[in-house]
């Protein structure tokens, strides 16, 4: 990328036009008393060459899931992400694309939106979903503004198997609003329907799960959803969209609101992000839905063309009674999962996730055989499990890494929950098997684990 | 010149009321949907909450602006105009009829005196309009 800095002459023209003697005189409106007037604490200037060699050293530092066997999860999956993606969002035509306000300009940025749209509704069997938001986390907090407006009830109950950190970013987002939450505990590893029974009354706007949860485990959603409902709530669920190609999606379980991680399609699990925040509805809510959306229309001469349609007008000129701040989406994301959602069929995510599922099955039922080692849950899961390890798992995940496996999460990690196997002497590892590990590389996992069989 | 019905009651906000007993039948009037213009989209919440005078119980949008819709009286709204649902558009073409909002079970028949007569809603407008 070409930098021209400005010249001392190009400085004294500027000055000059604007009728200043100097860059300190432009700066006297601002009081003395916040002047800083020393020097920066900057290092001396280096060179191109120099500053190519110091950050080449500082990267070389990254560890990339090319030289690594991951078996990391809770949120960020490493799936396959086939080449056609970044060959397509690399395109300057999208690559440079902001925020499409001028249909005029915009149709190939719109019409990708609609078609990411459109793929999500199917994979979520929902009828609308709307342009895309930051990540699963925040889309989740943003459907319980939602929610307590279209139900005027102010009460969200989460379920404790919520990923916590997802929890977390929900509170932040209903801080401010003084929105009461409540956790609704588990049992093996499911929502405690009991529990929920107890908790759930007229004051509830939603109950949030995540199915598979974030122990892998599948939720009851059907008996969920009869007590939900019975009481007038809104049922929103955070999904993995990979699980959807043999589970069934929200919209047959009833889900009001559904949300999702979206990295799983064709974004990389880098440190951060970016993500891709899913979030669709049912369509009786879709005025109150956060966001926008693009639509197909046609002008008038007749030719399809693509609009934003939708977006909350309350964002724009009515902000006091906004209920969500949001005025963007992620659409090289989205567009990211639109390709990979193209490219992989309704066939290709089917293979995706059976493969998910047969070879975290294999993996946990080899660890489950080794002695001291054993399945955390008994309910079944999809591609995440939790495993009971006879010694604090950060050691485990560090003898792994000497070994370039990453070996899983930490679930000692998480504060804000407290399963009863903190008593336990070991501890819990939560790992993730996605259809890019081979047979070989899970052997490799299951041989190390036997280093500590009891 | 807009249109003010005799027979109704009026709010600062720009809402008619027809009372039928303890019925208060709530639309906006022909000033309010002129102002307006185009209107788009009504959301006038759902049968069975229970309002106070002068709360917001739904939404107007139109091309330009969106507004909140206030109760002329406390009570518990018993009906809701889902016609206009699929043609809010009826709420600019008969504001005094076809484009009524929702019916009020009113609560308390003391706050009736609160109202806008015609010719107090007349000077109101004649009001905010020079």
């Amino acid at each position: 990328m070409p930098f021209t800095p400005h010249t001392t002459e190009d400085k004294k023209a500027m000055l000059k036009a604007i009728g200043v003697a100097s860059f300190r005189e432009l700066l006297n409106t601002i009081p003395e008393s916040v002047q800083f007037k020393g020097k920066l604490n900057l290092p001396k200037p280096i060179s191109e060459l120099e500053v190519k060699r110091l950050l080449t050293r500082i990267a070389s530092n990254n560890r990339s899931l090319t030289e690594y066997i991951s078996f990391l999860g809770g949120g960020a999956y490493d799936h396959y992400i086939p080449s056609v993606i970044n060959h397509i969002i690399s395109r300057s035509e999208f690559y440079t694309a902001y925020t499409p306000y001028q249909a005029e300009v915009s149709q190939g940025t719109l019409q990708a939106i609609y078609e990411y749209q459109s793929l999500i509704c199917e994979l979520f069997a929902m009828d609308v979903s709307n342009a895309s938001m930051y990540d699963g986390a925040s889309a989740l907090a943003e459907a319980c503004h939602m929610a307590r407006d279209l139900t005027s009830r102010n009460k969200i109950l989460i379920a404790e198997t919520i990923h916590p950190y997802y929890t977390k970013v929900v509170r932040t987002y209903t801080e401010g609003l003084k929105i009461p939450i409540q956790l609704v505990k588990s049992t093996d590893g499911i929502v405690d329907l009991n529990e929920l029974e107890k908790l759930i009354d007229d004051s509830v706007a939603a109950v949030l799960i995540q199915h598979p949860n974030f122990f892998g485990v599948l939720e009851p959603v059907g008996e969920l959803e009869k007590i939900v409902h019975k009481q007038g709530a809104l049922l929103v669920a955070c999904v993995d969209p990979i699980s959807l190609g043999i589970l069934t999606p929200p919209g047959e379980y009833n889900a009001d609101i559904a949300v999702g991680e979206g990295q799983c399609l064709g974004l990389p699990s880098s440190l951060g992000g970016p993500f891709l925040g899913i979030f669709t509805c049912k369509k009786e809510f879709i005025r109150r839905m956060p966001g926008r959306l693009a639509a197909r229309t046609t002008d008038t001469e007749g030719k399809t063309g693509y609009v934003l349609a939708l977006q909350t007008r309350e964002q724009h000129i009515r902000r006091g009674k906004a209920t969500s701040n949001i005025c963007t989406n992620e659409a090289l994301c989205a567009l990211a999962a639109a390709v990979y959602l193209s490219v992989m069929g309704k066939q290709g995510i089917k293979e995706v996730a059976k493969q998910c599922l047969a070879k975290s099955h294999y993996l946990a039922s080899a660890i489950s055989q080794i002695k001291g080692f054993g399945l955390a849950f008994s309910k079944p899961f999809f591609k995440e499990f939790v495993v009971k390890t006879p010694v604090p798992s950060a050691q485990i995940i560090q003898a792994a890494l000497k070994k370039r496996i990453l070996a899983g999460i930490d679930l000692a990690n998480f504060d804000g929950f407290k399963p009863d196997w903190q008593s336990n002497q070991g501890g819990y590892l939560l790992i993730a098997v996605t259809e890019k590990r081979t047979r070989k590389e899970m052997d490799k996992l299951i041989r190390l684990l036997k280093t500590w069989e009891q | 010149m807009s249109q003010i019905l005799k027979e109704l009651r009026y709010t600062k906000t720009h809402e008619w009321v027809r009372i039928d007993g303890d019925i208060a039948t709530v639309g906006i009037t022909d000033f309010a949907q002129e102002q307006l213009s185009d209107i788009v989209y009504v959301d006038l919440g759902s049968i069975g909450k229970k309002v106070k005078q002068g709360d917001a119980f739904g939404t107007i949008e139109a091309v330009k602006a969106v507004s909140d819709l206030y109760a002329p009286v406390s009570g518990e709204i018993i009906s809701i105009n889902d016609d206009l649902k699929t043609t809010p558009d009826l709420v600019n073409k008969e504001p005094y009829g076809k484009g009524w909002m929702v019916k009020i079970k009113i609560s308390d028949q003391a706050e009736l005196g609160n109202l806008l007569d015609a010719k107090g809603y007349e000077e109101l407008i004649g009001k905010t309009t020079h």
